[in-house]
């Protein structure tokens, strides 16, 4: 993961997204044992109390999970995993294609763009 | 019980008014970023709670008790000038430490010594600012303190040491002790802190977690805070 804050959104919630995109796209393996609090903080450059913050709300999403004595784990759910992917790519999606809409292509050329795997030349 | 209390705190200077009834209170475990432009009443704030100025009204307590010798032997301060014997070598320096303060970490400052590449047999006076500044700092994060007062701590070092003295503070911390770090270079903190307090011409205007600030304003506390200083 490579942590260049955005300015205009909570640090906690940026971190979030960082981590559910490794799980997602299987960098952190379902079962992997996280680093402690402190050394994620430090890892991230941000305050531990931040870094708590995001881990319990990833907690709480299912996304990881406390072992009471040994720490924190990427979730073996696999449900889980096909959750936040779906949820990440259908984000990405609806980014895009507001994107493309500004631009003045709908539905179909988008479709057509992405079937042809060609770049919008502007002549259509 | 909070770590730093200040109750109407108010201070004089003949005519001017440096701190004007100050309310705040920094509770154990959190990093507060006191930020304010030039002479807005951050270093008078943290030499009261040093008891290196005497309030004119208003109390001032750490853990519940008035600056004085108990309070420094919890209290690890970073002045914002150069405070170390000029004279000292290194190693001179770490025995000074030892023998002041109980809680000072040998091997903890060893360590940050010799990851920055300072080697112990220097003289403090044969370095340039920027390594005296490391020195000092390392100094002051080597104590396991209740609460570190840290005025203008990354003023005059390099971004890589920057980053690397911020870890430092983050990394090495009690979860149960308080950092206050006053600077105006508040894009290179703000990842790291938990709250800000805003203070402009002795009078706190701004007291927030950076995260509610970026959360309700949509921006950083960076881009905040050059909106309500603007010139």
């Amino acid at each position: 993961m490579d942590w260049n804050f955005r300015q205009d959104a909570p640090i906690y919630s940026q971190i979030i997204e960082g981590f559910k995109l490794s799980i997602a796209s299987g960098e952190l393996r379902p079962g992997e044992k996280l680093r402690s609090v402190r050394e994620l903080a430090a890892w991230a450059g941000v305050n531990p109390n931040t870094m708590q913050r995001a881990l319990s709300e990833l907690e709480r999403e299912g996304l990881v999970y406390a072992q009471r004595t040994s720490g924190r784990y990427v979730t073996e759910e696999e449900n889980s995993v096909a959750r936040v992917r779906r949820q990440l790519a259908s984000e990405r999606l609806s980014e895009f294609t507001a994107f493309m809409n500004r631009l003045g292509y709908a539905g179909e050329d988008i479709i057509g763009f992405i079937k042809e795997g060609e770049k919008p030349n502007g002549n259509s | 019980m909070a770590t730093l209390e200040c109750i109407g705190l108010t201070k004089r200077y003949g005519s001017t008014e440096a701190l004007d009834s100050v309310n705040l209170t920094i509770e154990p475990g959190k990093i507060t970023g006191l930020l304010g432009p030039n002479g807005s009443g951050k270093t008078t704030l943290i030499k009261l709670a040093n008891g290196l100025l005497t309030p004119t009204s208003g109390k001032v307590l750490i853990c519940g008790s008035a600056p004085g010798v108990e309070t420094k032997r919890i209290v690890s301060y970073l002045p914002e000038r150069l405070n170390i014997p000029t004279w000292m070598t290194v190693t001179q320096l770490l025995n000074y430490y030892q023998d002041f303060f109980p809680d000072f970490d040998l091997e903890r400052a060893r360590t940050m010594l010799s990851n920055l590449s300072i080697g112990e047999n220097m003289r403090i006076r044969a370095m340039s600012k920027g390594t005296r500044e490391k020195v000092q700092l390392i100094m002051v994060m080597s104590r396991r303190a209740k609460l570190y007062l840290l005025d203008e701590p990354i003023g005059g070092v390099d971004p890589a040491t920057r980053d690397y003295i911020l870890n430092t503070i983050i990394g090495n911390y009690d979860p149960e002790a308080s950092v206050v770090i006053s600077t105006h270079l508040i894009q290179d903190v703000e990842t790291v802190l938990d709250d800000v307090v805003f203070i402009n011409q002795g009078r706190i205007v701004l007291r927030s977690t950076v995260d509610d600030i970026r959360e309700k304003e949509g921006k950083s506390v960076d881009a905040l805070f050059r909106e309500v200083f603007r010139c």
